[in-house]
């Protein structure tokens, strides 16, 4: 594959003593479609304004095509930037705001509307070239705001949270249109957003981002299945993320001890009495009238939460912790109050350990392991 | 039947009520408006028709006061008057829009301090301000002592067309500023990054986005220069040489000195507020011509 079309290495901000950005490294191919997803605040949308050049960076370097661009202009770097208020020039109709770039560059008058016919009939705005934007809803808004930037055919997008103001069904709409523009133009998407469902459903790769620092770059399925942080467990998805000491390891496997149970993981690098934190997807915890094997885990049903296609089964374990099951309702609902055993395929979890503050994954070292049943530890 | 009635009845309570929360509401406004514009203009347009007197004005229709209006001596006045208007308001632009530019880019804290400079004048009476000008641009006044200590031409300002202008200006360009940094103020910064974003280099953004989006402020400032600066004859009266008159101070001479010529100053008068109203309607035509391409 060819060189990365933007590179970050090492790249801080900060405002004053702020420092908002932190030690952010990423490498971003041609035509890659890539989400920068973190709660608000976490310096998203000051990662981009320094990708696009309406910020310095404090400390590091942005390369653009292999260009470090520390002293080029925003109009002097080849991507273009959808804002998150669209920023679209209100005293220009549509046609005039998707002219503006071509304009700029002098290009001939015929060849520009040409142009922008055809931008305005990629994001289906066909015939509004007279309207003003205060005339338009939000999501033909949005998409004034992407013809304008389109029209230019940049080599990058940068997209902040473009679809933030739009209803649900609009939004899914609008989710599918653009993904689907990217790969149809093979422009490359720096999209920003802070919901993590869009983000899961559109990215090629996702960084999750949290008080200005990255905590994992991965594809969808590898940041939703084996989250690197307890953040990003917590963040993408639903966890139940449990707290447990290393108690003994033996040659079948380790046991892990709480307040109130215990259960055995799979063979890792752990120390004796390391503090982990396991994490299980609602989907995959498991409850059972009878204990399974390797696992000495139980609490009782306290409610049931019907949500439509899925039901949510919360169970009070004995420390009060809640953790939950999603199932779908036609499996059968347990009584209320009834004890259930917990349990789950060791695959099916993520353990995350602390050490000096870091905090990482392992489950990828030991998924040679797959069809591994915890009732063969015993 | 009954119900009929009474609904009709209702009707009419309900129509009352609405009448009185009328009254209630805009009634002192209306009152006041009535009182002290209604009212004055009438007064003018009553006497512009009536016959010149000893006193000013005599009982009896008569339509010189037009009549003299149209001689050819005030055309060029009324001319003048505006020619003097225009550079004013062409002045206080020049000078008021980048005062504006540069508050809008101005720390915040620095902002109030600006606005209170701004403001500061009007704390003084005006008469005595203008007064203190005359000081300064005397023939032996402190601008010609420094002209002088510099080793430099002294110059002949005061009693000058010149020095009306400078008067003006001086005396209008808060009023210019302040719709223009509140315009200025207004424009959301990331349409200048989007604007950046697309390539728009140096001037551009400015002349493409700033320049169309603030027109209102420019629209605001013209008026609030213009229309005061063909009634502000005192100006004219202490910085000017006293022979070649503008149109304010040829209707102050009607009514408060030697000529005595009620119906003709109102009748200037008239003329000077329908022309001035004339001019606004067609500039605020051309203004919104402009916001729409
Ligand atoms: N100009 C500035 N001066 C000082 N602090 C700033 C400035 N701009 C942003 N910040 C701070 O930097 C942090 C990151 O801001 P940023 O706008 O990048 O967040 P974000 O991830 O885009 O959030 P959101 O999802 O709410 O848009 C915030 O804590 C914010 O307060
Ligand atoms: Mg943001």
């Amino acid at each position: 594959m060819d060189q990365p079309i933007i590179r970050l290495t090492g790249v801080c901000k900060s405002y004053g003593d702020n420092e908002v950005v932190k030690d952010l490294n990423l490498e971003i191919m041609p035509g890659e479609f890539l989400t920068i997803l973190g709660p608000s605040g976490c310096g998203k949308t000051t990662t981009l304004r320094m990708i696009a050049g309406f910020e310095e960076v404090t400390k590091g370097q942005v390369f653009l095509a292999g260009v470090d661009v520390a002293d080029k202009k925003p109009y002097e770097r080849d991507v273009n930037t959808v804002f998150q208020n669209y920023a679209l020039f209100p005293h220009m109709n549509v046609f005039k705001n998707v002219a503006f770039g071509l304009v700029e560059q002098r290009i001939p008058k015929a060849e520009i509307k040409e142009r922008v016919q055809a931008a305005l009939k990629l994001v289906r705005l066909e015939g509004m070239d007279n309207r003003m934007p205060s005339q338009m809803s939000g999501g033909q808004k949005q998409r004034v705001a992407i013809a304008r930037a389109l029209v230019l055919k940049p080599k990058v997008l940068l997209l902040d949270e473009p679809l933030g103001a739009l209803d649900l069904k609009l939004r899914k709409q609008m989710q599918h249109e653009l993904k689907h523009l990217q790969q149809e133009l093979g422009i490359t998407f720096v999209y920003v957003t802070h919901d993590q469902e869009e983000a899961l459903t559109m990215s090629d790769r996702i960084a999750v981002m949290n008080a200005g620092v990255m905590e994992q770059l991965g594809a969808p399925e590898q940041i939703y299945n084996h989250p690197a942080t307890r953040f990003v467990a917590d963040f993408i998805g639903e966890s139940n993320i449990m707290e447990a000491y290393v108690d003994s390891i033996t040659e079948s496997g380790i046991k892990c001890v709480m307040e109130f149970g215990d259960f055995t993981i799979r063979r890792g690098d752990y120390a004796d009495e390391e503090m982990l934190y396991i994490c299980v997807r609602p989907e995959n915890l498991r409850f059972t009238a009878e204990p399974v094997a390797g696992f000495n885990l139980f609490g009782k049903i306290k409610e049931h939460i019907f949500m439509g296609s899925i039901c949510k089964t919360i169970v009070k374990l004995p420390n009060d912790q809640e953790v939950f099951r999603t199932a779908p309702p036609s499996d059968g609902l347990l009584p209320m109050d009834s004890v259930v055993h917990l349990s789950w395929r060791p695959t099916e979890c993520s353990i995350l350990r602390t050490k000096e503050e870091q905090i990482y994954n392992v489950i990828e070292s030991s998924v040679e392991m797959e069809g591994f049943d915890a009732r063969q530890i015993l | 039947m009954r119900g009929k009635f009474s609904n009709a009845g209702e009707r009419i309570l309900a129509a009352i009520r609405k009448f009185l929360a009328l009254i209630v509401m805009v009634g002192p406004t209306g009152f006041w408006l009535v009182l002290f514009v209604f009212v004055p203009l009438v007064f003018v347009v009553v006497i512009s028709f009536m016959q010149r007197g000893d006193y000013g004005v005599e009982a009896g229709f008569s339509l010189q006061g037009y009549l003299s209006v149209f001689s050819a001596l005030y055309g060029k006045t009324i001319g003048k008057s505006l020619l003097l208007a225009l550079e004013t308001t062409a002045l206080c632009l020049l000078f008021g829009y980048p005062f504006a530019y540069c508050m809008t880019k101005a720390p915040k804290k620095m902002v109030s301090f600006l606005v209170l400079l701004i403001m500061m004048p009007f704390w003084v009476n005006s008469v005595i301000r203008i007064y203190a000008w005359r000081t300064l641009i005397n023939d032996n006044g402190y601008l010609n002592m420094l002209l002088e200590a510099l080793g430099l031409n002294t110059i002949h300002l005061m009693r000058t067309n010149g020095a009306i202008l400078l008067g003006m200006v001086y005396e209008l360009l808060p009023f210019a500023v302040l719709p223009l940094y509140n315009s200025l103020e207004k424009i959301d910064p990331s349409l200048l990054e989007a604007a950046s974003d697309l390539g728009a280099k140096r001037h551009r953004p400015f002349l493409r986005v700033v320049l169309p989006l603030t027109m209102p402020g420019v629209f605001a400032s013209t008026i609030q220069t213009f229309i005061p600066c063909l009634g502000l004859y005192y100006i004219c009266n202490m910085m000017g040489g006293g022979t070649d008159l503008y149109i304010g101070q040829v209707i102050e001479r009607q009514f408060l000195s030697e000529a005595h010529n009620w119906p003709f100053g109102s009748a200037l008068s008239i003329i000077l507020i329908v022309l001035t109203i004339v001019m606004m309607k067609q500039y605020t035509r051309i203004g919104s011509l402009e916001d729409m391409a």
